[in-house]
């Protein structure tokens, strides 16, 4: 493969892989806290999805790319080496703030793996293909909430309609093109973070009104952790998810 | 004094912490109506009742239904209708089963038609010869 190709799309399937780990690891924060039993063990299996699907993409960069090995590559680097976008890192707050990321940050990742099953780089279409099931359910998931909440009491409605405003700004920015994605596109690798952006807000706005959501105003997007910049929230995430594979990098699990 | 717990569920419904029998009362917020679940392993089989789930909607019993009874394991298809939507028989009325291990005419291994069969297909075997 071509540097001017292999560059961008290792960055790219870094910044996706880095994206879930993290996610996943604020996800999992619930798991024995839930709201209720049932929904701690749905949301836990949701976390552990998208550890595994980071997973599948550090070793296919691993295999392909000359990476590390995935623990190295997931539990070594600090913040300035990880590609997430604010909206994973940001703490958990209250359940109506990590439902409403939740919808979003799915909503978007199921119409990104369904550009990618189409994706001319084999390997990429096929891991989206793989993991588009398990998507598939985390939006349904979501989407139930979403509409159970504004289909509630005033306080339901009120807290992820505040909920939903305090995400947007956070999720308009985990559209973060990597360096060189014009090569992606052209290639028919990716069809780049702004075609994707557009068919997700398209669905976001015309949901979010079926269910009674005031649109959020059009903020800023909260942009950066794809280059590296984050909020103070992500080094200490880091710091605890490493800290047991730090203690002894070469232990065998 | 409330007990104090790290599982906000707990928190949420302010147990005393005084009394030497402490007692909770469930508010019907926090005490969700069941859905009874039903789980299909292939298609073509029948569904078979699995267990139930806590929920608010017959949709939200659906997501929960998928992890607490499909996560392992093979599963095509899932059901879940609403407990008090269940008819059933009483247990007090159980008399009126109370017979039927008796019946065993109705019991097709009650018969044996094996011979009837051979012979049969013996038959045909010499029409044909």
């Amino acid at each position: 493969m071509q540097d001017n190709i292999k560059q961008p799309l290792q960055q790219f399937m870094l910044q996706l892989a880095d994206n879930l780990l993290v996610m996943g690891h604020r996800n999992s924060e619930w798991t024995g806290i839930g709201p209720i039993i049932e929904e701690d063990i749905a949301f836990a299996s949701i976390a552990q999805d998208q550890v595994g699907q980071a997973w599948n993409l550090y070793q296919l960069l691993e295999s392909n790319f000359g990476f590390a090995h995935p623990d190295q590559v997931a539990f070594t680097r600090n913040e300035k080496e990880f590609y997430s976008s604010h909206l994973v890192e940001q703490p958990t707050g209250e359940y109506d703030f990590s439902l409403a990321r939740h919808y979003f940050y799915d909503l978007a990742q199921l119409l990104r793996y369904e550009m990618l099953s189409h994706s001319s780089y084999e390997p990429l279409a096929k891991l989206a293909k793989k993991f588009h099931g398990e998507v598939k359910y985390h939006v349904f998931h979501a989407q139930t909430w979403m509409k159970q909440l504004m289909d509630g009491n005033e306080v339901s409605k009120a807290r992820m309609q505040s909920a939903v405003n305090e995400v947007f700004p956070f999720a308009l920015g985990a559209f973060e093109s990597v360096e060189g994605e014009e090569v992606l596109i052209a290639e028919g690798i990716f069809e780049g973070e702004s075609t994707l952006k557009d068919a997700w807000m398209q669905q976001v706005g015309a949901q979010l009104l079926e269910w009674g959501y005031s649109l959020p105003q059009l903020a800023q997007p909260v942009l950066g952790g794809g280059k590296g910049y984050h909020s103070e929230f992500l080094q200490p995430l880091l710091d605890e998810m490493g800290e047991v594979f730090r203690l002894d990098p070469s232990a065998e699990w | 004094m409330k007990i104090k717990s790290l599982d906000p569920r707990i928190n949420r419904i302010q147990i005393d912490a005084d009394t030497e029998n402490p007692q909770a009362m469930l508010h019907p917020l926090e005490n969700w109506p069941t859905y009874e679940v039903f789980h299909q392993k292939k298609r073509g089989t029948h569904h078979e009742h699995v267990g139930i789930v806590h929920a608010t909607s017959s949709e939200l019993a659906l997501a929960f239904a998928k992890e607490q009874f499909a996560r392992r394991g093979e599963t095509v298809n899932l059901w879940v209708v609403k407990s008090e939507d269940m008819m059933a028989t009483d247990y007090a009325d159980a008399d009126v089963f109370a017979t039927t291990p008796e019946k065993s005419f109705r019991d097709p291994a009650s018969y044996s038609v094996k011979d009837k069969i051979d012979q049969w297909v013996a038959k045909q075997k010499n029409h044909a010869g």
